[in-house]
């Protein structure tokens, strides 16, 4: 009587009980990856704008400081963005004719607003606040990368609940003294931390016990 | 699994043996007459109930653990798959200039005014990037004191309404403004050419100096045109009352921190009338227990109000006995000309009646008797007599001059216009602002009138293109009160500007506007006709200044000393003729404006629609609220739908059995019934009680007749929802009690609770806590709409009110006292999240969306919900509410501009509930961390807490011991809800005073006998 299994179906029988088992933490894993992955967090994806804008030329190259155009990020929720009358204090001078800022100039003209592609986007039920973020001493580097060596703003950090809380659970080590906020390439001296931003800044006092409350991000 | 024996279900549920158990010496409370009648009926429905559901998880049979756990994996993993989507791009879209003061992401406040019934309330309101989202009081003006009534708070929705009239309409053509203006141009040569003959325009209530002084302009041009004004929540007889007693219409307004004893007549002071606001405020101020002497409120009135409830001594009486009671009291006051009227069936409080004289007398120049605008003007004559005789005028009455060249008597202004138009006097009606077609009495048949072929032109200007737009030859839609400039005048003589928040949403216009196309100044901005009146009023050197100072402040300051009240001299009842008594037996219709949307003006507001009308709980309806006596004598039952007959008219409406109704009265409120035009939300809902109106019957007649049907319809009111078992929830004392506490029978027995502590971090500075002055609360809703707009609740309608699904987070409880059906006490508990310290919703929480903060809340994190509704099933107090379906509306464009963008929109399977308000303690929080400071003991302000006219709401931190909150909560009357559960609430209530006359009497003598033993 012939074999009624050929020899590959052992292999078959191992592979078989070998993906029932491996497969569900498989799907799972991948699951999990792909959240975290840049497809979902869009991390490094450059959005197409109205305007080429860079900002390796603006803050690297001339040295503009975030809070040129950046204006409310020290006091409210939102950073702010410039209104074309701020871009247009310089370009109606330099560049003055250049294509490539054409919708800019049109924008004034017609005194129709620019559309930008949002880059950083928390989802709208959590409640970001930049105001007391700089406050107390967090980079703007710390979520947004080096925003100076960008030509072409993209998101540098996932913003997942999970980056946020890894910050919230241990704000030290990222935490720098207020002076140094919007300093792009600040690197931390010898022993600072949580203890050496509130020497340099009584304000910066931090609980971090409150940090983890759900209602301080989600209300 | 175990089965439960079949016994168990037969037996009644333990939560009613725990009802007994806890019964005290509390006044005995009920919600429903029916659990008044039998309190086993309804434990026994409750115990059925509870048999049911058990029947039905049991009826499951031996599904297992295993199979849950199948069908909950395979939801979690779909779940887990859902939230793979990548977010959608957005778009930020920046100013091209940037307005001066505008912040991305910080509110601002402007200071306005609410025109509403011609009696300004001055207003505070939220702007988020140009879009108006919240009102609040404004604390510098003198009718608000920094609270608002209901109708103010729900504004910004009437303002966002999708149903607003959005474009003029031309004999049923959409047309332009610019062609109106044409039309108008034309109109004025042709009328200065006959001096306006046959030019007639009406209004409402007018309360705006710059709109009276326009008319006013207008009359000098065109003598012979006239000007008409109709409210149908009319003040007619106030005025009427004046004229009667001191010669000259005043409008009287009332003071009560001048008062210790009011006699209310009919009166609804706290909710009703001018000034409302304030003088609920006032009222609340009097009523403090600590102070020497506290307020005393005796009330006559044919149907339950919320000023009824508020009384210490409440009498039920036919709205035509009123002038009996009050003929009764200005007998025995000695009043000169008082009449004599039989008491007849108000013959039963005759020594109630010599024994509230005698107080009165003893209280003289501390004594107050108001008479309601619901009364005719013969009792407000009288009333002005008796208040002369207590010396009340010029201290606790304030009459103030009339509105210049407003008509004294509005339906009669009313009735003259259909007279004209009939006698083909009429050419051209001007509505401006009014709905007369819905509004005016059924016998003046307003609409047949204003279609006659004599009014060639019929021009309407109206926020919808409503019953009166449909017969108008020219519609134009009006721009609401928050879009346009304008001023208005409060019954204190303030004067606030109303300055707009925002563009007009649908190119609506003032009545401004109109009239002055009228008066040849065609193309004059909104802003230049305010600003040209009270240029001419204001020395001119210090103009721009105090323009300015006015519109931050929200008050215009006048020049020269403040108006000073008006010093009539004394009233006569010389010219008063007496009505003839009421005769017994006929059936009395009582009509009243609709608590929640007044005359029908809010009929499609979604947010006073479900707001509960205190004391009914009724939502989406009106009905015939009849007293318990009578149904039992007509054999009615709730919702049994009945024919009113009145004259030669009738209406169908369901009936409502109200205890504290007056036995012959038959009480139906205004505003509904609207034709279809009307709206979405409010059309063709509830019936129409103008219907029944007559021109010389405003507010009361005799003579109706109630024929029942054998049709039911079920009514949408809470009442039987939210149930707490009729345990010691509402706890009153007697202000003698309270002064001498040996005798306080409130002992709390918190028992200790098996929910551990929660485990995590604790703030060392905040600790937030709300006390709830149930001695202050009024129960008049403002709280419930204010917490609406400040949190995103949706509306759900009606049908899913009749599902007890509605989304208030804040509820204001209706507790009956007594028993006694036809006049029971009644009290009021507004019931939020308790914020338990121990709190049984987070323990059961699979998915930890609901948690504990460092600081004592219990948040409530939407994004994380699954929907369970464990945590709502485990709460106590049943004050979580769930989205069975997508209630919060994404669509609708006009409706996402009313989102405040501080709170997330909910989305359908999601629970939610009140959070003391998180948004605004976080920005006080991070305000303060910003400047490096703690948060002010009292800074943060709740939404409820903010409309509180009687600031009965106080919120603040614990740790503080400055903090009011701390101090309240120090009071011997404070108490939690269901405190044995040992939940240990951050709420906390105080508890309800009366303040009966003759206790203090009686105690001094008990003193007085127990003196010497003390020695």
């Amino acid at each position: 009587m012939p074999q009624v299994f050929h020899p590959s179906a052992n292999t078959l029988s191992r592979v078989v009980l070998f993906g029932l088992a491996a497969g569900r933490a498989a799907l799972l894993g991948t699951m999990m990856l792909l959240v975290r992955s840049p497809f979902q967090t869009q991390v490094g994806v450059v959005r197409e704008q109205p305007v080429q804008f860079s900002h390796e030329h603006h803050v690297k190259g001339l040295g503009i400081d975030c809070r040129f155009c950046h204006s409310s990020v020290e006091t409210s929720a939102s950073a702010g963005m410039p209104p074309t009358h701020t871009c247009m204090t310089c370009h109606s001078q330099i560049w003055s004719g250049s294509p490539m800022l054409e919708p800019v100039r049109a924008s004034f003209k017609e005194q129709k607003p620019l559309a930008w592609t949002r880059v950083h986007d928390v989802p709208d039920f959590v409640y970001f606040h930049h105001g007391v973020h700089v406050q107390k001493g967090v980079g703007c580097a710390e979520c947004h990368g080096r925003i100076d060596n960008m030509p072409l703003a993209w998101r540098e950090k996932p913003l997942t609940m999970e980056w946020c809380l890894e910050c919230h659970r241990n704000p030290e080590p990222r935490l720098r003294p207020k002076d140094e906020v919007f300093v792009m390439d600040w690197t931390p001296p010898e022993g600072s931390g949580l203890e050496a931003a509130r020497e340099a800044n009584p304000k910066s006092h931090v609980e971090v016990g409150q940090l983890t409350n759900c209602s301080i991000c989600h209300r | 699994m175990m089965k439960p024996a079949t016994d168990d279900l037969a037996r009644p549920l333990t939560l009613d043996e725990l009802v007994r158990g806890a019964e005290s010496e509390q006044p005995r409370l009920w919600r429903s007459l029916e659990e008044l009648a039998d309190p086993d009926a309804h434990a026994g429905r409750a115990a059925n109930a509870a048999a049911r559901a058990q029947a039905a998880i049991h009826g499951l049979g031996d599904v297992g653990r295993r199979d849950v756990m199948k069908v909950m994996g395979a939801s979690l993993a779909l779940a887990g798959v859902a939230g793979c989507g990548v977010q959608p791009a957005e778009k930020i879209v920046p100013y091209v200039e940037q307005p001066e003061q505008i912040v991305p992401g910080k509110p601002l406040f402007f200071a306005t005014a609410s025109p509403f019934g011609g009696d300004g309330l001055g207003l505070l309101v939220e702007s988020q990037m140009g879009r108006p989202i919240k009102v609040e009081g404004n604390p510098s003006h003198p009718a608000s004191l920094g609270a608002t009534d209901a109708f103010a708070q729900a504004e910004v929705l009437a303002l966002y309404d999708p149903d607003r009239s959005q474009v003029a309409v031309h004999d049923g053509r959409v047309d332009t403004w610019e062609n109106f203006l044409k039309f108008a141009i034309d109109l004025r040569t042709r009328k200065l050419a006959s001096k306006g003959a046959g030019l007639r325009i009406l209004t409402r209530s007018v309360g705006s100096p710059t709109v009276l002084d326009q008319l006013r302009r207008l009359k000098e041009a065109m003598p012979e045109a006239v000007w008409h004004s109709y409210e149908p929540v009319t003040r007619d007889a106030a005025r009427k009352g004046a004229e009667l007693a001191f010669g000259r219409a005043y409008e009287p307004t009332y003071r009560l921190d001048k008062a210790d004893v009011v006699v209310a007549l009919d009166a609804d002071f706290l909710c009703w009338g001018t000034s409302a606001v304030r003088i609920a405020r006032e009222y609340a101020d009097r009523r403090d227990p600590d102070a020497p002497t506290m307020l005393r409120l005796h009330a006559f009135e044919p149907t339950p109000t919320v000023t009824g409830a508020a009384a210490d001594h409440r009498t039920p009486v036919a709205s035509a006995d009123v002038l009996a009671v009050a003929a009764a009291l200005a007998k025995a006051l000695k009043v000169e000309g008082a009449p004599d009227v039989p008491l007849g069936r108000a013959q039963a409080h005759e020594a109630k009646l010599t024994a509230l004289a005698a107080e009165l007398e003893a209280a003289k120049g501390k004594a107050v008797v108001i008479v309601g605008d619901s009364q005719p003007a013969e009792v407000h004559a009288l009333g002005h007599a008796i208040n002369a005789a207590l010396g009340a005028i010029g201290s606790a009455v304030v009459l103030n001059a009339p509105a210049e060249g407003a008509p004294v008597d509005q339906t009669a202004s009313l009735v003259q216009l259909v007279r004209d138009v009939e006698a083909g006097a009429v050419d051209t009606v001007l509505v401006l602002g009014a709905n007369p077609v819905y509004e005016a009495p059924a016998d003046l048949k307003v609409a047949e009138v204003l279609q006659s072929d004599k009014v060639t032109a019929l021009v309407h200007l109206g926020l919808y293109n409503d019953e009166t737009g449909a017969i108008a030859h020219w519609h134009l839609p009006e721009a609401h009160f928050l879009e346009s400039w304008g001023d208005v005048r409060s019954s204190d003589g303030a004067v606030a500007p109303i300055q707009p928040l925002i563009e007009p949403l649908y190119q609506g216009r003032t009545v401004s506007d109109v009239l002055a196309a009228l008066l040849g100044e065609v193309g004059v901005p909104g802003r230049e006709l305010v600003r040209n009146y009270w240029k001419a009023k204001l020395p001119a050197e210090t103009f721009e200044k105090d323009w300015r100072a006015a519109l931050r402040d929200g008050v215009l300051k006048l020049p020269g000393e403040a108006p000073k009240a008006e010093a009539p001299g004394a009233p006569s009842l010389a010219k008063v003729t007496w009505p003839a008594p009421a005769a017994g037996g006929d059936l009395e219709v009582v009509f009243r404006p609709d608590p929640t949307i007044w005359d029908g003006r809010y009929a499609n507001n979604g947010w006073l629609q479900e707001l509960p009308k205190p004391l009914t709980t009724l939502t989406w309806e009106n009905a015939a609220l009849v007293s318990p006596k009578l149904a039992e004598q007509k054999g009615l039952k709730d919702g049994q739908v009945v024919i009113l007959a009145f004259r030669s008219s009738q209406v169908e409406a369901p009936v409502l059995i109200t205890p504290g109704q007056a036995t012959d009265t038959v009480t139906v409120h205004l505003g509904y019934g609207r034709a279809k035009r009307a709206g979405r939300v409010g059309g063709e809902i509830g019936f129409n009680a103008n219907e029944l109106r007559r021109s010389d019957v405003a507010w009361a007649g005799t003579g109706l007749t109630v024929d029942p049907t054998q049709t039911f319809v079920r009514l949408p009111i809470t009442q039987h929802h939210h149930d707490m078992k009729g345990r010691d929830l509402v706890r009153t004392q007697t202000v003698g009690e309270y002064k001498h506490p040996h005798e306080g029978r409130h002992h709390e027995h918190p028992s200790g609770s098996l929910i551990p502590d929660w485990p995590g971090h604790k703030s060392e500075d905040y600790e937030w806590g709300m006390v709830i002055d149930l001695n202050r609360c009024i129960g008049c809703g403002a709280c419930v709409v204010a917490c609406q707009a400040e949190n995103n609740i949706p509306v759900v309608g009606k049908s899913q009110v009749l599902n007890s699904r509605e989304m208030h987070w804040l509820r204001v409880d209706r507790y009956y006292a007594g028993d006694d059906a036809e006049n029971p006490d009644v009290l009021f508990q507004p019931v939020s999240c308790q914020q338990c310290e121990k709190a049984p919703c987070e323990l059961v929480c699979p998915v930890e969306a609901t948690t504990h903060s460092d600081e004592g809340l219990n948040e409530m994190t939407y994004n994380r919900c699954v929907g369970t509704r464990y945590c709502g099933n485990n709460c106590p107090y049943k004050v979580r509410r769930f989205n069975f379906l997508q209630y919060a509306d994404k669509e609708t464009p006009s409706l996402q501009l009313l989102n405040n963008p501080d709170v997330t929109v909910r989305m359908r399977g999601v629970m939610e509930k009140c959070t003391y308000c998180v948004q605004r303690i976080n920005e006080a929080r991070i305000n303060a961390k910003m400047a490096g400071g703690k948060i002010g003991p009292d800074e943060v302000v709740t939404a409820c807490q903010g409309a509180c006219p009687t600031r009965g709401v106080v919120f603040g931190n614990l740790k503080d011991p400055e903090s009011a909150v701390s101090k309240l909560r120090a009071s011997s009357r404070n108490y939690s809800l269901l405190g044995e559960l040992g939940t240990l609430p951050r709420t906390t209530y105080l508890s309800k005073l009366t303040n009966p006359a003759g206790e203090h009497e009686a105690r001094l003598e008990v003193e007085s006998h127990e003196e010497p033993k003390h020695g």
